[in-house]
Parts: C-alpha cells; structure tokens; sequence
C-alpha cells in the first residue's frame, strides 16, 4: 500500500524538529530511519499531517567515549553501532544484540533513536537499553531532561516521551571490569523480531557474581528485567542447581502474550531455556578471562 | 494534493531533477519516475527485499524511504551491474548456479549482496545464509543462490 499525503518538513537543527512537534500539537511524527515508521504509513496505521525528517541534522549520529559511559547520538545507524570498536570493546553484549536487529538493509538505516522511541514489544534495542541501565536525553522546544530506560518504556509502542520531545542522545554506562554476558534469541527467521530474547551481565568478584543483569524482550508489551532472578544470583557461584531455579524464577516474573507466532507458554518456556544458556555463557566468560 | 518538492538525485551515473509528491516512496520514484523497472516491488512494508537498492553505497529497502529523502543522492539499481551479454560476475555466477526462477526476488537478492561482499567475510554457508534472510525467494529453496554467493566469493578470493 501507499502512505496517505503529508507535509514534509526537512529539520536541520533539534530546536527546528521540536518547534515543528510543538506547533503542530501532536499532528507531527518524527521521521529517523523509518524502518518501523514507514511500514506503519505504508499500511496507513498512522496518518501523520506532517512528517518532520531529522537525518539531515548535523551531528545527530555519534558513538563517543565519555568517562564510564558510551554517549550515542540518536540518530546512530545500526550498522555504525554493531561494527563500532568502541561498542565491541566497552560493551560487547550490545555489539553481539546488534546482529541480531533485522537485516542489512534495516540496519543500514535504522536508528537507535527511533528503535528506543518506536518501542516495539520484541525488539532488541529497548531490552539492551534496560540491561545496560541507559539514560535517554530528551530535548522539547521547552527545554531538556533525562530519563532512565527503566522509567522509559511504558507499555507496548508507549514511551515516556511528550508530542513535543525527541531523543537525542543515549548514554550507555560501560560493563563494569570483571563483566562476563551472555546474548541468546530465538526469532522465526534470523533478523525478523524475537519470540523471546534475552541479555545478560554478571559482574564477578572473589570468584563469586557480585552484581547480575537480566533482560528479556519479546515476552510482553515492553522490555522487563528479572529483578527476583538478579537478585537469586547475587553472591552465589553459577551451577547447575543455581540456574535451574533461575529459570524457573524468570518464568513466574514474565507474562508473555499469545499471538500469532507463538503462545503464551511457548514463549514463557523459551525465555527460561534461554535465560538459562545466557546466564551459562555469561559466567563461562567472566570465569575464563579472570582465569 | 501536498506540493511537490524539487530533488536532485544521481542514479546509476545519470543525473535527474525532478519534482516529487513527499509521500512517493523511492522504489516508485524508481520504477514509475524514472522506468527503470529492474527494482521490484513486493510488500511495501521491508520484509521481502525485492526492492533493495544502493543508497550513497549502502543496501536500503526502496519501500522504505521517500524519494524526497534522496535528494543529493547517489542511488545505485540492479541496471547499474551490467546488462545481458556483459553481466558482472555476480550476475555471471547466479546464471552459472541457477541461482534464479522467476527472477522477482533477483534484483533485491543481487544488491544485498553486493552490499554483503563489502561488509561481511562471507567465510560460511551459514554466513551467507544469515546474510541473505532479509531477502525471500519462493522459488529455488535458496541452495542455489547459496551456492552462487560462495563461488563468487571464492572467486574474488583467488
């Protein structure tokens, strides 16, 4: 199908893109990658009156080292993202989650600022976001503000985000030293959305997991971390026993939906095996290189 | 009806201006605009890769983008490869392997893969396979055009 008429408004500035939002009171979309957008106009889910396109902004697409952090410009390419030395060697697991966001041809365009503010129930980005306990900048025509991805991601395609506000960057706090992770997806075909995925960091000291992450997409209507299953892992070696009652606590925190490609059991049942593998792969890593 | 815009676009070494409808996706622009109807257009919502062309060299899904936002681009089609009788040896390999039926998915499977030549080591079936998931081919089960991308990778490798 074809897009509905818009108007097209070329912003080359973020104070030009939010004045536009703010003007049109709600009647304006941002235009980033268009790799979720486009489809939506394409099958007329959404009818925009105006379109406000930001890929000319300059300096808008950037990955820089900032202290502990990782600062990504909100319009960063996928592509930029997984092949980026500073992503590989500051956060690998986010490095690993990039190959598995759709394909080429997606990645060539789509941006970590849209992917975060589209948020698609099973996508990878947002559940990296909540892993990695990022920080979005949030720019309105009436000032800035910060915001943390676990207070970002409302519910299924809801952010905390004003028809006025657009992200600009994301912070991404660098894997702490003796960090081991673990990435693990199931999806129909490689690239299309995840049935369940799952991200995972251990952070390990005196050969014990000092701190743990887990986050899962795909199994509700956001990104969710499985706070009681971190906390089960905290102080504790990881072993057979261990990991059994991580799985099974990770299957009672989530409340995946049924839809066409997969029931609500399925997907409960795939997360834990999931989890399971990546909390493995994770300790396997940390344990190894501190060896 | 919304007011055209003016874009300047350079595809396959050939300059155009032309006004367009913001709404016009680019792999219409391509086809309709411009009749060059080697791009093909399959779901219009990103999923099949029928309509994959180069953007400022890299793969974009034409469906996916409007031609408004090419402007001052440099677009890149299935006709800028080669042509019959002087196909490039991408093109050369496909025919070589069968790696075509009906040849709709062709076109889109032929620039991801240029594309892929540039950005990935290809070194595994699995590689290539992954590599191309973005692309469906209803016809030749893909074992054929598997088969094509490797021998043109272990071509360009000697």
């Amino acid at each position: 199908m074809k897009p509905a008429s818009f108007e097209y408004v070329v912003a080359d500035s973020v104070v030009k893109a939010v004045n536009v939002l703010s003007e049109a009171r709600g009647e304006a979309k941002i235009l980033a990658g268009g790799q979720s957008l486009v489809p939506m106009l394409n099958f007329r889910l959404v009818r925009p009156a105006i379109l406000v396109d930001i890929n000319r902004i300059p300096n808008l697409a950037f990955i820089e080292e900032m202290g502990n952090a990782i600062k990504v410009g909100a319009l960063t390419r996928h592509y930029q993202l997984e092949i980026s030395p500073v992503v590989a060697k500051h956060l690998p697991v986010l490095a690993s989650a990039m190959t598995h966001v759709a394909h080429l041809a997606i990645r060539n365009r789509g941006t970590i600022g849209g992917s975060l503010s589209h948020a698609d129930p099973a996508a990878e980005l947002p559940m990296m976001a909540l892993l990695l306990d990022a920080r979005l900048h949030v720019v309105s025509s009436k000032g800035e503000r910060t915001v943390a991805a676990s207070d970002f991601f409302r519910d299924a395609l809801t952010v905390d985000l004003g028809e006025d506000e657009i992200v600009t960057e994301i912070h991404l706090p660098k894997l702490p030293p003796n960090t081991g992770w673990g990435f693990e997806e199931v999806a129909r075909r490689t690239g299309d959305f995840a049935l369940a995925a799952v991200a995972v960091t251990v952070t390990a000291s005196d050969g014990k997991i000092a701190e743990a992450r887990i986050a899962l997409t795909g199994v509700g209507p956001t990104p969710v971390r499985a706070r009681k299953a971190e906390a089960l892992l905290r102080g504790e070696k990881v072993e057979t026993k261990l990991i059994e009652r991580v799985i099974e606590t990770v299957r009672a925190e989530i409340a995946p939906d049924t839809d066409l490609h997969a029931s609500s059991d399925y997907r409960r049942h795939l997360a834990g095996v999931l989890t399971g593998r990546a909390v493995s792969a994770a300790w396997k890593r940390v344990t190894e290189s501190i060896t | 009806m919304t007011r055209t815009r003016d874009i300047n676009v350079t595809v396959n070494g050939k300059i155009y201006e032309l006004a367009v409808e913001p709404r016009l996706l680019l792999a219409d622009f391509l086809r309709q605009s411009l009749g060059l109807t080697g791009t093909h257009v399959g779901c219009e919502h990103g999923v099949c890769g029928a309509c994959t062309v180069l953007v400022d060299g890299d793969s974009v899904r034409a469906c996916l983008m409007f031609a408004v936002q090419a402007d001052g681009c440099t677009i890149e089609t299935v006709e800028s490869l080669g042509r019959i009788g002087k196909l490039n040896p991408l093109q050369e390999s496909f025919h070589a392997h069968h790696a075509l039926q009906c040849g709709f998915c062709t076109p889109g499977m032929l620039i991801t893969v240029t594309d892929l030549l540039k950005k990935y080591p290809l070194a595994t079936d699995d590689e290539i396979r992954e590599g191309i998931s973005g692309n469906l081919c209803r016809c030749t089960g893909y074992e054929h055009i598997v088969k094509a991308i490797r021998a043109v990778k272990a071509g360009a490798a000697s």
